[in-house]
């Protein structure tokens, strides 16, 4: 049963990369689907990524209770977990919920009122117009969106740190330009771009396989989600293993 | 013309068409008729490659489209319109943009051609100035107008309406029902309408084709439909009191 599926989500992503028609009209569709997934994302994100930080900062710093430990570490810590774990991970399974349930319920109210048949019929490669220009916008936004947020949650934690006392500005800063490991950096921007994959292509999937009317897609834009973050932590963990 | 050949369709154990031949002339407007269930939609969608027949073939004007992939069967689909029962308009696009839409992905007119064509068929369909209306801004009888307008706007050799007048008002059905029979005639068009409506049937049947149980049952034009004894068709052409008293004199 899974295999089935597994079978058809591959053999729509394959549909997906056909020859497009005409390569102007997609280049729209790009921009359109990369102005909605990145700016519409952008507040978002900032919000979380500012708390995310200060809330590693605070708690990070409660559990170093040892005096031999400098508290600089404390920004070295907030560093590596937001590159590594936190900004991708949290930032994706939050536009999972976002960016995917949107994917999932527009390609799938196109295709309960046959809008798809439509492009079909005028002889348009459906996956290939409806979902390519989404997968790009994808692939190109989230990991910007990443970088942003690991600069703000390194930022909230900076903030957070003096705030509340927990760690001087100086020590902060002294942890965040210790020991760096740039090698981080690109397994955050490997996550962002495989999740984001998964996000665009899984919700794209489900919408364009629904079958019925408005409670179907209710459901299938539901699916969307849960399926996206599973595959997301899933992933996450293989990259880990994979990388690490 | 379009020729189906013994086209059988089953889903699961379900067999809806079982063994379809038919010729559809160009020109005329071809009326594919029967109750709930009996394969009209299954027919049409088998014709135009939604769904792939079990057995049986779908030529149009001699070309094998059964027998082709996706990638061949685009020249065909370009010479084919559609109206569907609710429409289908890219809700995200206005009218003008819905029916511009084949002309930027399949020609290389300039924007003004493109425009003069929209404005044309909008004009035909009565629709003259809606070009920057929404979908969500339209009536159900003026989405089915702007429907055909896109339809039409490659200037199809086929054209296939599912239902066309479901959901509108008896005037709106009218309008429609004789706008494609016009078009059909203007320019040569092969149409096929899916309908159970008994008003299209005796309004515009040039040509009829009865379905029961996934079967042709029948085939003829309104003027002898009303003088068959064939059982089934008499049930479905009588089913409501006010055609029996206006058809049986
Ligand atoms: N995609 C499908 N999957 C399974 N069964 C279908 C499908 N489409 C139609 N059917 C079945 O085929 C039969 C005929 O349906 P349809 O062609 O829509 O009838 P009509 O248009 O004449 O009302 C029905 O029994 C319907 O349940
Ligand atoms: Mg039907």
């Amino acid at each position: 049963m899974v295999f089935h599926y597994f079978g058809k989500y591959i053999l729509l992503i394959q549909a997906v990369f056909r020859k497009p028609e005409k390569f102007s009209i997609y280049k729209n569709e790009i921009f359109r689907e990369m102005v909605s997934i990145g700016l519409g994302s952008l507040g978002i994100i900032s919000i979380i990524s500012v708390f995310i930080g200060a809330v590693t900062t605070v708690q990070t710093a409660f559990q170093l209770t040892s005096d031999l430990i400098p508290k600089s570490i404390i920004g070295g810590i907030t560093r590596d977990s937001t590159i590594l774990e936190l900004s991708p991970t949290i930032c994706s399974l939050v536009l999972a919920g976002k960016v995917g349930s949107s994917i999932a319920s527009q390609i799938g109210t196109m295709r309960v009122t046959e809008q798809i048949d439509a492009l079909e019929i005028m002889g348009i490669n459906a996956p290939g117009y409806l979902i390519l220009p989404k997968l790009l916008g994808g692939i190109i936004m989230i990991p910007m969106l990443v970088v942003v947020a690991i600069a703000l949650s390194i930022m909230g934690g900076y903030l957070a740190g003096s705030a509340s006392g927990a760690v001087t500005s100086q020590e902060f800063i002294q942890g965040l330009t210790t020991d760096f490991i740039p090698f981080t950096l690109a397994v955050a921007m490997i996550k962002a771009l495989v999740f984001a994959f998964i996000i665009t292509t899984v919700s794209a999937y489900q919408g364009y396989y629904t079958d019925g009317g408005a409670i179907e897609v209710g459901n299938s834009s539901t699916k969307a989600v849960v399926i996206s973050c599973i595959a997301i932590l899933i992933s996450d963990y293989v990259i880990a293993q994979l990388l690490l | 013309m379009i020729e189906v050949k013994d086209v059988f369709k089953s889903f699961g154990d379900n067999e809806v068409l079982k063994g379809i031949t038919a010729d559809f002339k160009p020109g005329v407007t071809s009326l594919i008729i029967g109750s709930s269930g009996s394969g009209k939609t299954t027919l049409m969608k088998n014709m135009v490659g939604l769904h792939e027949p079990n057995s049986g073939k779908v030529f149009y004007d001699g070309r094998d489209f059964t027998s082709m992939d996706t990638e061949e069967r685009i020249d065909i689909r370009k010479e084919i319109g559609m109206l569907f029962q609710g429409s289908a308009l890219f809700d995200s696009m206005t009218v003008e943009k819905n029916i511009r839409f084949p002309l930027d992905m399949f020609t290389d007119q300039s924007k003004a051609e493109k425009l003069d064509r929209v404005n044309f068929v909008l004009e035909r369909v009565n629709l003259a100035g809606k070009n920057h209306l929404y979908p969500a801004e339209l009536s159900g009888g003026m989405m089915k107008r702007v429907g055909i307008a896109r339809a039409i706007a490659m200037r199809p050799k086929y054209l296939f309406c599912d239902e066309p007048n479901s959901g509108l008002d008896p005037k709106s059905s009218i309008m429609i029902d004789e706008l494609v029979a016009e078009i059909t005639k203007e320019y040569e068009i092969t149409t096929v309408i899916v309908t159970h409506d008994m008003n299209s049937v005796m309004g515009i049947g040039e040509h009829i084709l009865f379905l029961h149980q996934g079967e042709k049952w029948w085939e003829g034009s309104k003027d002898e439909i009303t003088s068959t004894d064939n059982k089934e068709l008499n049930e479905f052409v009588f089913a409501t009191k006010l055609m029996e008293t206006l058809l049986k004199k």
